[in-house]
């Protein structure tokens, strides 16, 4: 049997804000625990940092986790990567881990990397599926998903990270399963551990509601034609409560700030209408916003490739149909 | 200032990509190259910084020997000088790109004194690995923080900011030398100049011949036992690709609900059912 093979336990490292678990991590939580059923004799473990880590992880009780790993340290309540990695480290010797799982985060893939560069293991980032034996088959996303790799991870301990929105979270709360036993340990941080550190927040420029959170998302491509022409996407995205982005065509022209980037390369949106308004549709764009519930495309070719996406369509010059839309919008409004 | 910005060579995809026929690279014969985006910004920024602070840039990538046109490229907005580890046929995995990636960086700064700055891409546009610039930076004992979207140098210390995971921003200070992992965003990169291109054609690339075997390279076979922490000497390589596939394809055959500016009240009656307006 290779090295790192089945029995041993499956750490997932989970993220947590004011004692609330992260998404991402409740995802990777739901990626683990297949992985443990299919191996005898496995169990997920979990590991939480911080001072409110004990009571996030009584919030998993429904997980399957046996166990959490807190390294109660006040320190760690502002993010500091090495200091991360290095109780990460600290969590996987001392449960002898044979897998850590970590979500594909900024912050998980950027700790899971420095644990990586330290322990010299390899690392596989945004894995969507893991076919567990001996030696590893899984599947990872490149292209942000736009195409997937085969590949072999073989190790003493295997690194992964999972792919964001690959599988469905875990719900969070008090639940009805076994209470997950908290270990509190010391984690033998040093003070050059937290040398590279947030050192302050500095608010957004933006106001109203973030492309992330909003119901609606007016999209604008090459087709809005401007800087200029951005102004009817406003007002319609104004009139539903939404918020406005762009394909990276219009942030490269510097028709909008590079923060309403929606792609590969900048936000991944997930309202419950995406109004693609002149957007053609390149696969990079496409990884960005095909997390929505529906798409609306309006567009004045109807074999651009936005339309094999798309739910409904409008054929047109969006500088007539947007403007045409607010105005029955107002209309109906005022007759209401 | 002496900064170092390390690139990668990748297709320039747009529509959905087709695969050679071995399954285990995609078809770019129809398809152009480019530096890796969130990279394309850091070119700039180097360029930036040198033209702030005075010193000298480079450019390094890991790659074939086609790859000289994205170190051409990133000279033709300014970039000093550039150097090409080249190899020959087949993919280098992450740990063992930054293994020889940290290699050349000590055979450099040997050579011509210490680079202030080094910087990466946050995660290179086809493999995605999110690993390489931290592993570099941790082989070097280097201090590193990835994702950085601004970037400004004072009295020897790099002020780097990155987006909160709830808006706004967060802040780092890294003392230099240092490593920063930048995204796109970090700046606007300008266009070449047609006197810029004719310069960067004309420029030396220095080259090291890297060969086809990165496993073989280090010397190490998948499994065997880790290495001494913190030295990124004799990691374990991997992954190790098996073969590339597409993800099955989400067709919808889009309902089309009007045209033109007659297709309002349709629009408006849709966002209603879907509860979207009351």
């Amino acid at each position: 049997m290779a090295a790192g093979g089945a029995g041993g336990p499956i750490l997932v490292f989970v993220e947590q804000v004011g004692g609330e678990v992260d998404r991402l991590s409740l995802e990777a939580l739901a990626f683990a625990a297949p992985l443990a059923a299919a191996a005898a004799g496995a169990r997920v473990e979990i590991v939480v940092l911080g001072s409110e880590a004990a009571a996030s992880a009584g919030t998993l009780r429904d997980s399957g986790a046996a166990l959490a790993h807190v390294v109660a340290d006040a320190r760690l309540d502002t993010y500091a990567p090495v200091a991360w990695a290095a109780a990460l480290g600290a969590a996987m010797d001392r449960s002898s881990a044979v897998v850590v799982v970590a979500p594909g985060s900024d912050r998980g893939n950027e700790v899971l990397a420095h644990l990586a560069a330290r322990r010299g293991l390899p690392m596989a980032a945004h894995v969507v599926s893991v076919a567990p034996a001996a030696s590893w088959r899984l599947v990872r996303q490149r292209w942000a998903g736009s195409l997937l790799e085969d590949a072999a991870l073989d190790a003493p301990v295997r690194l992964v990270s999972v792919a964001p929105h690959a599988v469905a979270p875990i719900e969070a709360g008090a639940g009805a399963g076994p209470p997950v036993e908290a270990q509190l340990f010391d984690a033998d941080l040093h003070d050059a551990d937290f040398d590279v550190r947030v050192g302050g927040i500095e608010a957004s420029e933006a106001d109203g509601v973030s492309l992330t959170d909003a119901k609606v998302v007016v999209g604008g491509g090459r087709g809005v034609g401007s800087a200029a022409g951005f102004g009817q996407l406003e007002e319609l995205a104004g009139l539903l409560g939404g918020a406005v982005g762009g394909s990276r065509v219009v942030t490269s022209l510097g028709w909008r700030p590079h923060s309403d980037q929606i792609g590969q390369t900048g936000l991944r949106i997930a309202p419950d209408l995406y109004i693609a308004c002149g957007i053609s549709g390149a696969i990079q764009h496409i990884v960005g916003c095909k997390a929505a519930k529906r798409i609306l495309a309006i567009n004045t070719d109807p074999d651009s490739p936005i339309m094999s996406v798309a739910d409904y369509a409008v054929i047109g010059d969006l500088g007539a149909v947007v403007p045409a839309i607010s105005a029955e919008l107002r209309r109906r409004a005022g007759a209401a | 200032m002496n900064v170092l910005v390390c690139v990668k060579r990748v297709p320039q995809t747009g529509g959905r990509m087709v695969l050679a026929p071995d399954g285990r690279s995609i078809d770019t014969r129809f398809l152009g190259f480019t530096i890796s985006p969130h990279e394309e910004c850091g070119v700039e920024e180097a360029v930036r910084v040198v033209e702030a602070h005075g010193g000298m840039s480079a450019v390094l990538t890991l790659g074939p020997a086609e790859a000289e046109d994205q170190l051409r490229d990133a000279m033709a907005i300014g970039i000093d000088r550039a150097i090409l580890l080249e190899t020959s046929g087949g993919e280098w995995d992450p740990v063992s790109t930054a293994a020889a990636i940290a290699e050349a960086i000590q055979v450099q700064e040997a050579a011509n004194g210490a680079f202030d700055l080094v910087i990466f891409g946050n995660e290179a546009a086809d493999t995605g690995d999110y690993q390489v610039g931290i592993r570099v930076a941790v082989a070097l004992g280097r201090p590193v923080i990835n994702g950085i979207k601004g970037l400004t140098l004072t009295d020897g210390v790099a002020h780097a900011r990155r987006e909160a995971g709830g808006g706004g921003w967060e802040t780092y200070a890294l003392p230099l030398p240092a490593v920063i992992g930048v995204k796109e965003g970090l700046n606007l990169p300008r266009y070449p100049s047609v006197p810029g291109r004719l310069r960067a054609k004309r420029k030396e690339i220095e080259r090291v011949a890297l060969g086809g075997s990165p496993a073989g390279a280090l010397g190490l076979g998948a499994g065997e036992d880790a290495a001494v922490e913190g030295t990124g000497v004799g990691a374990v390589p991997g992954p190790t690709m098996v073969g590339l596939r597409l993800p099955a394809e989400e067709r919808t055959a889009a309902t089309v609900i009007g045209h033109g500016a007659d297709a309002a009240p349709a629009v408006v009656d849709l966002l209603l059912q879907l509860g979207l307006v009351h």
